[in-house]
């Protein structure tokens, strides 16, 4: 789809991919996120770096609601997540949004998490045929489109264990695709790999840039996030202590907190 | 033989499948149909109603009370046999045995499955106060009996300071537990006792004249010493209540004691006693000849020919092979049962809302903590006190299926718990309902770590099926213990009854293992 990778990045429309106000989320006494608000523009692929615990895993999860916040506001795609310390409830009603949040983002895990019973080409399948109830055959086609978009459309019988790490990530990858997310969210997803296997991750996650695909990605790959990235935020206990352009983050941060977490990647 | 059809496989598969089905819808037919009838008032009016007397005994006890006879097993013989024949006639009615385990003989008659017990049981205190007694319809002594080489015990003191084997839950067990410095064994069968005796692992047997008159003398290694012990007197048990039914009982006893239809049969088995003839005021002299007693020594001779009892072995297949089948079906379809129940426990456990998931905590602690054998009891003759009678082949069904669900649970519960969070986490983040990802990713492959241990309970439900013979059915182990009474032969039948259950249970093992091997196909690296 060339036309769409040649579209500029500006002429984005009003509405922001993503948008979280004043999140706030805590264990017992230890606050984990402290008011974090951040802005994601459609087709931007930000990078989110910090130290490790400094809730930056953390508040990818709350994006796609595999934690749960106690105080904030998260949009995706126009679904939002309004919560507040003072309710009580949290039923049936905040569940259902919930899942509506995770159908408009897409997750994939530092341990790829791939469903070890099911050949690639059916963890693929999986979701679309039990949640949106497609028939097999087309389920069938769209995922060996989409295995074929990662470069994996030879490997589709085979089962998770047969592939190397780079390759069971690029079908997690896919797999997320299926269920056509509005926003594709990456937990250090190339940080188990072995650091020859790393770039084919890398670059599928480039093609799906070009593709005009909004992504946030957790990452510690700084040569990545200079490179392909439209935005870095940088995160420190529990706050976002500064955002910018990679130009300016890496050749002039202004907190001593991200020159000194920089240093150690320089 | 006759010569096969020429039929393409997949033809007599589908047969052979079609078979397995039929025999499957059978069984759940059976299981529906099977709801007993409500409990009659008046058991007395009912016999003569029905012009049919159940009796209630366990053909296990042997001979001379109730066993299969040698020549054709399909037939009862045994003196009490022949007292409830005649006991039926005099009442108008047809005598029919229905068999239960000993053990259960006397709640068996609340559940209404026959109208009285008679097995060899003793009038005692204790128990008068739960059933009713008929007046003795024989009386006895308790025999000593002990190796042929020792000295002679002249009575019941002798026996102190020695290791005696008796019958468990006999009155001679109770008489002995009384005294001091007496060893007591107890057994299970009346034919155990004087097979340790035997083997020098007891110094003596006491037990009722009759057991020890065909079980202890025909030993040559044993005799008898000393002078009969106590006193014993067999009566007839009926439900607490029915006193028409006694009293009845009663009078056909007298009848039949009159008419010298009594002493005829305590002849045929060489048990007419001075006891017995004093009790019933026949005091003409004894001395007839026992054919029964004389047919029995023949047959369980240990001198008969090998071709006779390879006779006998094959003879007693038909039998095993009908119990083993209804160790098969209740096995399977307690299995089905206890794998449903099983599920919802494990995912209420893991997955419930609290209080649910408290209960089944509770229940599956609850029910695997305490024996099976009781719950058997307590779902038999327990329920029936709240208004819920069963059927014995119901009860069985939910007793071993309701059992077996509690570790069956715990299996599903270890597989599900061995699957990683990032399988939830990542069918969750893919938009599946927590439902969804449950039944298409997390049991998948929660199966395949649960299988050797759900194998693994089958085969053990397959053996503890045979408890439900406590509940009259007549599944393997029971059919093994007739005919090993009956020829008085436990190892043989011993062997052929453990192969039996070995066999049933290898297309269990060899399907676990391909379904194993099947599952395990996604993990392997080649």
């Amino acid at each position: 789809m060339p036309d769409q990778a040649i579209s500029p990045p500006t002429s984005v429309d009003q509405t922001p991919a993503v948008s979280v106000e004043g999140l706030y989320k805590s264990f017992g006494p230890n606050a984990i996120l402290k008011n974090v608000s951040l802005r994601v523009e459609q087709a931007e692929l930000t990078v989110i770096v910090g130290p490790s615990g400094c809730g930056k895993t953390t508040f990818l999860r709350c994006l796609n609601g595999l934690e749960t916040f106690d105080e904030g506001r998260i949009e995706v795609a126009g679904i939002s997540l309004d919560l507040h310390r003072s309710d009580r409830e949290r039923g049936s009603d905040v569940q259902a949004r919930i899942h509506e949040l995770r159908l408009c983002a897409g997750m994939v895990f530092q341990s790829f998490n791939l469903f070890p019973h099911l050949t690639v080409v059916e963890n693929v399948m999986k979701a679309p045929q039990v949640v949106k109830g497609m028939p097999t055959d087309q389920a069938r086609v769209l995922a060996l489109e989409l295995l074929e978009k990662v470069g994996l459309k030879e490997k589709a019988d085979l089962h998770p264990v047969q592939l190397s790490g780079g390759q069971q990530q690029r079908v997690a990858i896919a797999r997320s695709l299926a269920m056509q997310p509005a926003v594709m969210l990456y937990d250090e997803p190339t940080s188990a790999l072995d650091p020859a296997l790393v770039d084919e991750v890398l670059g599928v996650m480039r093609a799906l840039d070009d593709e005009g695909m909004t992504q946030i990605v957790v990452t510690h790959e700084m040569r990545f996030a200079r490179q392909v990235a439209d935005r870095i935020v940088v995160f420190h206990g529990g706050e976002i202590i500064e955002s910018g352009p990679p130009d300016v983050i890496f050749s002039a941060p202004k907190d001593e907190r991200t020159r000194h977490f920089l240093k150690a990647y320089l | 033989m006759h010569p096969r059809p020429t039929s393409s496989p997949p033809e007599s598969a589908r047969r052979r499948r079609g078979r397995a089905l039929v025999f499957l819808v059978l069984f759940v037919l059976a299981i529906l149909g099977a709801a007993s009838p409500p409990a009659h008032a008046d058991q007395l009016q009912q016999i003569r109603r029905s012009k049919i007397m159940r009796w209630g005994s366990d053909a296990e006890g042997g001979a001379p009370y109730v066993c299969l006879d040698p020549r054709d097993k399909t037939r009862l013989i045994g003196f009490e046999v022949e007292i409830a024949a005649a006991l039926a006639s005099v009442l108008g009615a047809e005598a029919r045995m229905v068999q239960n385990d000993y053990k259960s003989l006397l709640p068996g008659l609340n559940t209404v499955n026959y109208d009285l017990a008679i097995n060899g049981i003793e009038i005692t205190p204790d128990l008068e106060k739960t059933v009713e007694f008929s007046r003795p319809y024989y009386l006895s002594a308790l025999q000593i009996s002990v190796r042929r080489d020792d000295p002679d015990i002249p009575g019941i003191q002798g026996l102190r300071g020695k290791k005696v084997g008796t019958l468990e839950g006999s009155l001679a067990e109770r008489l002995l537990r009384g005294m001091n410095e007496v060893q007591v064994l107890s057994f299970p069968g009346q034919h155990t006792p004087y097979m340790d005796l035997t083997n020098g692992r007891c110094d003596a047997v006491l037990q009722d004249y009759p057991i020890a008159l065909y079980y202890g003398k025909p030993n040559p290694q044993l005799k008898f010493t000393g002078d009969p012990v106590s006193e014993i007197r067999y009566g007839i048990a009926c439900k607490k209540g029915e006193l028409g039914l006694v009293k009845a009982v009663n009078a056909a006893l007298d009848d039949l004691a009159r008419r010298g239809t009594l002493r005829l049969i305590y002849e045929r088995w060489g048990l007419w006693n001075e006891q017995t003839s004093r009790y019933f005021g026949d005091l003409r002299p004894g001395g007839a000849p026992a054919p029964a007693y004389e047919e029995f020594l023949r047959q369980t001779s240990q001198f008969r020919s090998f071709g006779d009892r390879v006779a006998d072995y094959l003879s007693s297949m038909p039998m095993l092979l009908h119990g083993a089948l209804i160790t098969l079906g209740i096995s399977t379809a307690s299995m089905m049962l206890a794998v449903v129940v099983g599920m919802v426990l494990a995912l209420l456990r893991l997955y419930g809302p609290r209080v649910l998931s408290v209960l089944a905590l509770v229940y599956v602690e609850v029910v695997r903590g305490t024996p099976l054998l009781i719950q058997l009891y307590l779902i038999y003759f327990g329920l029936p006190n709240v208004g819920i009678q069963l059927s014995p082949l119901v009860a069985a069904w939910l007793g071993l299926g309701l059992n077996y669900a509690a570790s069956e649970s715990e299996n599903y519960r270890a597989g599900i718990l061995s699957i990683p969070k990032g399988q939830m986490e990542a069918a969750l983040a893919l938009g599946m309902s927590p439902a969804q990802a449950i039944r298409h990713i997390i049991l998948p492959q929660a199966i395949r770590i649960a299988l050797p241990p759900v194998t693994n309970d089958f085969l053990a439900l397959f053996k503890d099926s045979s408890l439900v013979s406590v509940i009259t059915m007549v599944e393997l182990t029971k059919v093994y213990g007739q005919l090993a009474a009956t020829y008085n032969d436990y190892i043989v039948y011993g062997v052929i009854t453990a192969a039996i259950y070995f066999i049933m249970g290898l297309p269990f093992v060899r399907l676990a293992r391909i379904l194993e091997q099947r599952l395990a196909t996604a993990y392997r690296h080649a």
